[in-house]
């Protein structure tokens, strides 16, 4: 199957004063459509600068980036944002959801501008949010949910325009375990329906749950594996112990 | 992303710190209704000042007697009856741009109706005067040739006199003295108001300059035709600088003045003066303006500080739609209408006060005000681009942000 993302020599430094700091060397990787990769590594080691670079945040300073078979790593800051609202859907450690908006309208936001119109702008917005359980949480502001059901909002809006990839930056960073594995549960079952998902993790607990796991160090992809059989979080909430449901 | 849809953005995040947007608000609400008010304020002025030049008449030129002297002492405007209703019937004759010249000479006399007397202005005057002040009749007729030549005992009545003498009863045929002398009241003038040094002009009657000579007033023996004043009219569109200097070389041609010798008349441009006044009036509404124009700025300001701290605020809100697939246009847009949104509303309620600040002014000052269509356009343009010219910083630095920056911004 032809990729969904290519990167070929992928590079980005950075400029602080005299000094150049290669935040990122080199790298060359592809991910099909349909593949759950987890980026590990410590801080420092690039993963951070990658996942700017495929999420179309920033531009590599060499190196090509194929997404979706569009070549975007020399477009300019407006056509990024472009690929951003058509290809990328985003989820944050933060959540980031707009405070004092409602569920389904925060869930719609990326649709504010792609100039569809507000009736299939909610319309759509009420569907994922359904996707993810939430459907009659759809008037509530975000202050008035709970850390995983604000996180689960925010996987809504990431899919809400079809993207041809989720970029998840440590989307459990904020959650207690069982809240963790049950968004865990959510992106695998989105996974398994065909969707790409790259998540960016420091926890290698986390990372059990991908299909794939790529290590960073030093700004260089140390290395590349498959999961034969990686974690299943449905099972594993089922095994957490009873107490801890309470 | 449609300008409604970033309309509704923008009012929804003015409600989520609705006592800060008022607070920023307040800034162009002081500074529109400053600025409407005191524009009323001078165009009020400015408009008294035109009503003068209506009431007095335009293209008006008033020719005065000189001043006289006895025993080296001058004594004054007026003491000496040089000019004559010659004068007057060779200034109408001779110079080309004057419509009419009317010769008056004026009196006081105590006139009596009835049990009713009071003391008022009498006039002398031709047929000619009132097309030489703009002075219309609201019932009767006018002054006739024949009334001059014949010299009858007939006479106009101003607005004052006849509600003093007559109150609301018909005036026009009843038999009035004046002097003792019987006059028949054959017309009502129309109200002329005050002249622009506050007298009631209204607070008169008008009897034909023979009339007045022979009966009321007396003439000069050793002038009898030396008339007070000579009004002349001149025709629009003439060059009233230039009237002026060929009346007053005829004139004294006709007074037989040697090169040096002083004018033994005053001719007065009085339109002239007062055209001076409405410029002074005029200089003063933009002065008025431009102080109230201050406060306009300082509302601006503002509401640039407070945009500047909303963009600051709200970075990882920036961060976030920039990456959901904002472009730059898309956030300079949000916070351009939003500044823009809070400058108009603002313009509004301001346009509200001063159209408040200025009944005000006129109930409580007695001051006349005007608030012009054109004035509350400019306002409300002016408005809206102080919101443009001072949300456009804030909001050119908000879609400037790099948005990795911004949504790691805590």
């Amino acid at each position: 199957m032809a990729p969904i993302i290519q990167t070929d020599g992928l590079a980005k430094d950075y400029h602080l004063g005299p000094h150049t700091v290669h935040a990122l060397r080199a790298v060359s990787v592809d991910i099909t459509p349909g593949d759950f990769v987890a980026v590990m590594g410590p801080s420092g080691s690039g993963k951070s600068t990658f996942m700017n670079l495929l999420g179309c945040l920033d531009r590599p300073t060499a190196g090509r980036y194929v997404l979706d078979g569009e070549d975007v790593a020399g477009l300019s800051r407006d056509a990024l944002a472009r690929i951003r609202s058509r290809k990328i859907g985003f989820v944050f450690q933060q959540f980031n959801l707009l405070a004092r908006t409602s569920a389904v309208e925060n869930v719609g936001l990326p649709l504010l501008y792609s100039g569809v119109s507000v009736r299939e702008r909610h319309a759509r917005a009420r569907a994922r949010l359904a996707a993810v359980g939430l459907a009659e949480r759809e008037d509530h502001h975000p202050s008035q949910l709970s850390g995983g059901q604000q996180q689960r909002v925010a996987i809504a809006r990431a899919l809400v325009n079809d993207p041809a990839m989720v970029l998840a930056d440590e989307p459990t960073g904020n959650l207690d375990t069982r809240t963790s594995i049950e968004i865990l549960a959510l992106l695998q079952r989105l996974n398994r329906a065909g969707l790409t998902i790259v998540l960016v993790t420091h926890e290698p607990d986390i990372a059990a749950y991908a299909s794939r796991v790529l290590l960073f160090r030093d700004g260089r992809l140390r290395s590349d594996e498959r999961t034969a059989a990686p974690e299943d979080a449905a099972a594993a909430l089922q095994a957490l112990p009873e107490e801890a449901l309470a | 992303m449609t300008i409604l849809q970033s309309i509704r953005i923008a009012v929804r995040s003015l409600r989520v710190n609705m006592m800060r947007s008022m607070l920023t608000m307040l800034g162009i609400i002081i500074g529109v209704g400053a600025v409407i008010t005191m524009v009323s304020v001078g165009a009020g002025a400015q408009a008294r000042v035109a009503e003068q030049i209506q009431s007095l008449g335009s293209n008006l030129i008033i020719v005065l007697s000189g001043s006289s002297t006895s025993g080296g002492s001058r004594l004054g405007q007026g003491t000496q009856q040089r000019i004559t209703m010659d004068d007057a019937f060779a200034i109408a004759r001779e110079v080309e741009a004057v419509q009419v010249a009317a010769p008056s000479s004026r009196g006081s006399a105590q006139v009596v109706y009835g049990n009713l007397n009071w003391a008022t202005g009498v006039q002398g005057v031709t047929p000619d005067y009132l097309e030489a002040r703009d002075w219309p009749l609201v019932d009767g007729r006018s002054l006739t040739p024949e009334d001059l030549d014949g010299a009858t005992k007939v006479l106009l009545l101003g607005q004052t006199t006849a509600v003093n003498l007559f109150g609301d009863s018909d005036p026009i045929g009843q038999i009035i003295r004046v002097k003792n002398v019987p006059f028949t009241v054959v017309g009502l003038l129309a109200r002329k108001g005050q002249n622009s040094w506050g007298q009631d002009q209204d607070d008169i009657i008008l009897i034909p300059l023979t009339t007045a000579k022979q009966k009321v007033l007396g003439a000069s023996r050793s002038n009898p035709r030396a008339v007070g004043s000579i009004s002349i009219k001149i025709r629009p569109d003439e060059d009233m600088v230039e009237a002026e200097s060929q009346i007053r070389s005829l004139l004294r041609q006709r007074h037989r003045l040697q090169p040096l010798e002083d004018d033994d008349f005053f001719l007065r441009n009085l339109s002239e003066m007062l055209q001076t006044q409405e410029e002074s009036s005029k200089v003063m509404t933009y002065l008025l303006a431009a102080i109230a124009s201050v406060s306009l700025l300082v509302g601006g300001i503002g509401i640039m500080n407070i945009m500047l701290v909303s963009v600051t605020e709200r970075t990882r809100e920036i961060g976030l739609r920039m990456a959901v697939g904002a472009r730059g246009r898309d956030i300079l847009a949000q916070f351009l209408v939003e500044a823009v949104t809070l400058s108009l509303i603002g313009g509004l309620i301001g346009i509200a006060l001063g159209l408040g600040g200025s009944r005000a002014i006129s109930y409580f000052a007695e001051w006349r005000t005007v608030v012009a269509p054109q004035s509350i356009a400019v306002a409300f343009f002016f408005a809206a681009a102080i919101g443009i010219f001072f949300g456009f910083y804030p909001a050119r630095k908000a879609s400037r942000l790099d948005p990795i920056e911004a949504l790691r911004y805590e």
